[in-house]
């Protein structure tokens, strides 16, 4: 109510005050056009002043909206009410309560909140996804052209034939777990992709390939993806679609249904392919117990280690992404590969540069890659 | 037709939502918000096809007498009781469905979790076993980080113990958590490339 009196006070005496100081008010930066940065400075002759009340209106002042009270040392404001409308113009006044109670007007010129189609704080972003994105592209070209591309061993994926062999001469399951995270997820896609090499091999041997699904989505796609390869392998009769199949979207209860999977078929061989969390060690050590072989691989920087500590070999980070073109060898895909190594020269001359330009007093590097999200 | 229409739509779905990233106004968030509430409509038509999956693997096993499938009963009553639970009005008034959630599923999830702590003893047994160089110096980290995070690894070394446990963790942890990162990202930039460009195209089965 007293917010309400002091505004109608305000509203009287708006025709005739003159207003010394003003309020900065500008539209905000990189935002979809709902918010208004404010900011004031009080005259050196003001002082005591305990608060302020911020109030909206629009040019033709139909309507006085209290904004905010803002305690008596903030100097600025952001404005991102949900009443803001984008392309509509505002005028902001401030009332700043003075410990004898009198009220001191300042008063912002129009401003419109607009929509912006360019957000400028993510321009390092956008330079390196374009100088990455002209890197593969170069690269692809290169591989076509014919040039042969190295692509050193990685361990786990060279070491996917030897278990699956292991499977079947054991006469055991292989089980595939594709990570807990959604389809969208780039890591569950490269889980695709060795799911497929996997699957039409265990089609070739004739093994058993178990295939346990923590979201709907992703099994849909594992299904197919394991039909497709024993479709391509000659055998589509051997393909069982119940050895696919979902368990629970619960972290735990499907941590707890793989386990007891792995403890009663007893699988020759693990694959823990994708995004993992807590339950990575669980299952891995579940699966050494159960005495499988086991090859893990994900990005999931926290549950690398424990994968490195529980199983015989780790895809680390982006080996797990670089396993699609490993194992196709397609040059296009290799060409992908190539210009991740590229990047990575780039990156590292740019952070040695920063380490010397930062060690003679210079921060240009980082001010020049400061990103403002 | 049947593998190029999924290719040109992925490569516009993706090429949209990359700009929406470089762009703040409305409509692009709007379009955002609406890829969103698609991707959901397509999460829920798929819960169907997971419950019948879900409910025909525990069928089958009750059928065959497979190992231990006195247990799939447990399975298909929890899931009838939750459903029941979650839709019918006399129940759904009462929580029962919060009830089950923070009574049965949450400490059960619980129990599964505080398993994690007896695995991680007995991975770090078989992972510090000093059989090689780099096993050895695994092993001599990992003694400094645990004495120098323990109060009796202070007091007997006068914070030497914790002095080079932040080293560990700071600079040479740090090193290389950030190298990871780094090639994680541009792995992560390479593949989304490769399936926006459709040279990746094993999420479509057959390719």
């Amino acid at each position: 109510m007293r917010i309400l009196g002091v505004a109608v006070i305000v509203v009287v005496f708006l025709g005739s005050a003159s207003f010394s100081q003003t309020i900065d008010a500008i539209d905000s930066p990189n935002d979809h056009g709902q918010s208004v940065h404010l900011s004031w400075q009080l005259p050196d002759t003001l002082s005591g002043v305990t608060g302020f009340i911020l109030l909206r209106t629009t040019p033709a002042r139909v309507h006085l909206d209290t904004v905010a009270a803002i305690p008596g040392h903030v100097r600025e404001y952001v404005d991102s009410s949900e009443e803001l409308v984008n392309g509509t113009a505002y005028i902001y006044e401030l009332i700043a309560n003075q410990d004898g109670g009198s009220a001191v007007i300042m008063m912002s010129s129009p401003v419109t909140p607009k929509g912006q189609w360019y957000h400028t704080g993510k321009t390092v972003i956008l330079v390196f996804a374009l100088v990455f994105s002209f890197l593969v592209l170069l690269m692809i070209q290169r591989a076509r052209a014919g040039q042969e591309l190295y692509v050193r061993p990685i361990g786990g994926i060279d070491a996917v034939d030897e278990a699956i062999g292991r499977a079947t001469e054991m006469g055991r399951p292989i089980l595939f777990v594709p990570g807990i995270s959604e389809a969208s997820e780039v890591a569950t896609i490269a889980a695709f992709t060795i799911l497929g090499r996997v699957a039409k091999r265990t089609a070739e041997y004739q093994t058993r390939l178990v295939v346990p699904n923590i979201y709907a989505t992703v099994m849909i796609i594992c299904q197919e993806v394991v039909k497709a390869a024993y479709m391509d392998a000659g055998r589509p009769d051997t393909y069982n679609e119940n050895d696919v199949f979902y368990v629970t979207s619960e972290q735990f209860p499907f941590t707890a249904a793989v386990n007891g999977l792995m403890l009663r078929e007893r699988p020759a061989t693990n694959f823990y392919l994708g995004k993992f969390y807590a339950e990575s060690l669980i299952l891995a050590e579940t699966g050494f117990q159960a005495g499988s072989m086991q090859i893990a691989g994900t990005d999931e920087l926290t549950q690398i280690p424990f994968f490195v500590a529980a199983c015989d070999y780790t895809l680390m980070g982006e080996e797990l992404y670089a396993a699609s073109a490993y194992l196709s060898k397609d040059p296009l895909q290799l060409g992908t590969l190539k210009a991740q190594d590229l990047a990575k020269v780039i990156i590292v001359i740019i952070l040695l540069l920063g380490i010397i330009l930062t060690s003679f007093g210079t921060d240009i590097v980082s001010r020049l890659l400061a990103i403002n999200l | 037709m049947k593998k190029q229409l999924p290719v040109f739509l992925t490569f516009i779905c993706a090429f949209i939502l990359t700009v929406q990233y470089f762009v703040p106004h409305r409509t692009f968030e709007q379009i955002y918000e609406v890829s969103n509430i698609w991707l959901q409509i397509i999460g829920v038509f798929s819960i169907f096809l997971g419950i019948i999956s879900l409910v025909s693997q525990h069928i089958m096993k009750i059928r065959r007498r497979n190992r231990q499938w006195q247990y799939s009963f447990i399975t298909l009553g929890g899931l009838i009781i939750m459903v029941a639970a979650g839709l019918f009005p006399p129940l759904q008034e009462r929580g029962a469905y919060e009830w089950l959630y923070d009574h049965v599923l949450n400490p059960i999830s619980a129990t599964m979790f505080s398993l994690l702590a007896f695995f991680i003893a007995s991975a770090a047994f078989r992972a510090f076993r000093a059989r090689s160089a780099i096993a050895t110096i695994l092993l001599l980290a990992a003694v400094f980080v645990m004495l120098g995070r323990v109060p009796l690894g202070d007091r007997l070394s006068h914070g030497f113990f914790p002095a080079v446990a932040n080293w560990l963790l700071n600079v040479p942890n740090v090193a290389a958590k950030r190298a990871i990162l780094i090639g994680v990202g541009l792995g992560e930039a390479s593949m989304a490339l490769r399936v926006m460009l459709g040279i990746e195209r094993s999420y479509m089965a057959g390719d």
